[in-house]
């Protein structure tokens, strides 16, 4: 299909925007979390590989061969013991340090090829290849793979079409045909007309499974049958969400790249924990912990928070008592300080804990988030203060930078890593005092201090290669 | 900021803690002492800091570094535990040293391509060549481009 020129077949097609079509790419890394696996370790090629969720808990990530011998995503690691015995299925922890340096080098990598690039996910992006009309685009895609595959050692599938959605389609299908060679070009007419014609609506980008049933409902169970539907009925039923998809289809581009991602407006930071915690004390070192990484997001996006909610749960699985609840607190004055959110969140945490609880998960919730330069005072409000915590975390942010994640932080926080085994950096325990809040350096954990009951379980999890220096691969 | 008129309203020792606040104002930061009559003639000729990754890294996303274990190319001058960096994005050239995957394993060798067959050579006589041949996995995964050995 790549031997005529795309944006001719777009100006044939009855799409509406004929002047200047645009054409967009979809790039996504195959198995992405096993093959950023594999790059370090070769003996894991052309094996079934899988990746579990946070707490080793299901399959969040598998290669096509562990596809075939019939492991399914989101399968509970637990049930599949049988299946991992039997075919030797290497099974990891997931390792997002290690995955999010390697998506980063990938996008970089991208940025090349393309003026204008989305990341859409820690795996995808779409590129906008409208100055491309007069190249092969299918080769220019051939070109993005092999360099992608070769600077990072991730493989990728490339979809191509007049629209996002088509180029979703076009990556999905990019994928399961094996003789695409990873690149497929939906920008013709009659490829989409075919394609579209074997392809669930169910599995169109931004069909969810409830639309999915209210469409088979209506008749409408393909993306051919979705894109020649009545569109008034379809935005009846889906508004104005499913319009778009269905002029997407139609090859009518409804959805512009999205260069700027638009800061959050609330922040969510909690983790279920690796076995059963009881504890106060253990729950607000947890929460001490989690308040400490949404802070460096709030500062990341130079937003002030004036909304803190903190949450706790019990394992809706398991029988024993079930309680949930949560507390809010306001903030007159929006503040980014981590020493100060700590104290409000233990406080919070406080009037919620309830004795005797088995605590399944804990968490914090940033909302009402503004712009940090922006923060209005009241009468009451200590700008003195106010100043000195923005100062205090300024220097705690920088030291961080420059010495690692968690050289520098409140005492409330314990002395071990969040989410890893201790690593003994063996500097000798210093407390330093910042801005009148006690500090603890927590690099001299050692290893020989237990981890808490709160910290990730990952018993499987491969060195950080590309982000510690200990860590690195080790070649002879 | 806050504006004058809230300030105006605002208690007296508030005030003054305020006004400490106001007073803190970010100045550039010279680099010479201020003789009072020339200034520096350095002044017009700050460059700035020399940086090793300028100098060792031409492609950050496709750079990689691995420790040395094992003396198989110490002739080279790359020793155990010294640092290789590795830049995938450079197809290799007959004679330079590689990181390749043979049979499931990474090694480090120099890369020797002659009539189309491939030997990775050892430098070190105690360790043997490895010839390139079908049915091998094999695969140069990027080119050493330096070696940081520490004298310590």
């Amino acid at each position: 299909m790549h031997e005529r020129d795309p944006q001719s077949q777009v100006s044939g097609a009855h799409s509406p925007c004929v002047a200047s079509a645009p054409i967009f790419a979809l790039v996504d890394g195959n198995s992405f979390y096993c093959s950023c696996e594999r790059v370090f370790n070769p003996s894991l090629i052309n094996q079934p590989v899988i990746v579990l969720s946070n707490n080793d808990g299901c399959v969040i990530s598998r290669t096509d061969e562990a596809k075939a011998i019939g492991i399914k995503m989101g399968d509970p690691l637990h049930l599949i013991g049988d299946m991992i015995k039997r075919h030797r299925v290497r099974v990891y922890s997931s390792n997002y340090a290690l995955y999010g340096d390697m998506s980063a080098r990938m996008m970089t990598t991208l940025a090349q090829f393309t003026p204008e690039l989305e990341v859409y996910s820690i795996d995808e992006a779409f590129l906008s290849l409208d100055g491309f009309a007069n190249r092969d685009l299918v080769d220019y895609a051939r070109e993005i793979r092999r360099v992608v595959r070769r600077d990072t050692g991730i493989p990728t599938a490339i979809g191509i079409g007049p629209t996002k959605v088509l180029a979703k389609v076009a990556n999905r299908a990019a994928k399961k045909n094996k003789t695409s060679g990873g690149v497929l070009n939906l920008c013709d007419r009659a490829a989409q007309d075919s394609m579209l014609a074997e392809f669930a609506a169910a599995d169109v980008w931004g069909i969810g499974a409830r639309s999915a049933a209210k469409l088979a409902r209506m008749g409408v169970t393909t993306a051919l049958q979705l894109r020649d539907a009545d569109v008034d009925a379809v935005q009846k039923l889906l508004t104005i969400v499913g319009r778009r998809i269905v002029l997407e289809l139609r090859g009518q581009s409804c959805l512009a790249l999205e260069m700027v991602q638009e800061d959050r407006k609330q922040i969510v930071s909690s983790k279920s924990f690796g076995r059963p915690v009881y504890k106060l004390t253990e729950l607000k070192e947890a929460v001490a912990n989690y308040a400490t990484r949404a802070c460096e997001k709030l500062r990341r996006q130079k937003s002030a928070c004036h909304v803190l909610s903190v949450f706790v749960q019990t394992n809706r699985f398991k029988d024993g008592p079930q309680y949930y609840n949560s507390g809010t607190i306001t903030f007159g004055a929006g503040t980014a300080s981590t020493v100060r959110m700590i104290a409000a969140a233990s406080g919070v945490l406080e009037t919620i804990f309830r004795d005797g609880i088995e605590y399944k998960k804990v968490g914090v919730i940033l909302s009402d988030l503004r712009l940090a330069s922006a923060v209005e005072f009241s009468l009451f409000d200590d700008q003195h203060k106010h100043a000195q915590d923005i100062k205090t975390m300024s220097v705690m942010d920088a030291i961080n930078a420059r010495m690692g994640r968690d050289t520098l932080k409140v005492g409330a926080c314990g002395n071990v890593r969040a989410g890893t085994s201790a690593n003994a950096g063996a500097n000798g325990v210093a407390n330093v005092k910042v801005g009148g809040a006690r500090m603890a350096q927590a690099r001299a954990a050692g290893q020989s201090a237990p981890a808490p009951a709160w910290t990730m379980k990952a018993a499987m999890r491969t060195p950080c290669y590309t982000t510690r220096w200990q860590d690195l691969l080790k070649v002879g | 900021m806050p504006s004058k008129s809230r300030n105006d309203i605002v208690a007296p020792a508030r005030a003054a803690k305020s006004r400490a606040v106001k007073t803190n104002v970010h100045l550039p930061f010279f680099g010479c002492s201020v003789s009072c009559g020339f200034p520096s003639p350095a002044d017009d000729y700050i460059e700035k800091k020399l940086d090793l990754n300028e100098y060792l890294i031409d492609k950050p996303a496709a750079t990689f570094f691995v420790r040395v274990s094992g003396d198989s190319m110490i002739g080279a001058g790359i020793h155990p535990d010294d640092l290789l960096i590795v830049d995938r994005s450079k197809e290799p050239k007959n004679k330079c040293i590689v990181l390749a995957i043979v049979n499931g394993d990474f090694t480090v060798k120099r890369y020797t391509s002659r009539g189309g067959k491939i030997i990775l050579k050892a430098e070190n006589p105690a360790h043997a060549d490895i010839a390139i041949v079908d049915g091998m996995q094999f695969e140069v995964v990027g080119v050493c481009t330096n070696v940081i050995h520490n004298l310590k």
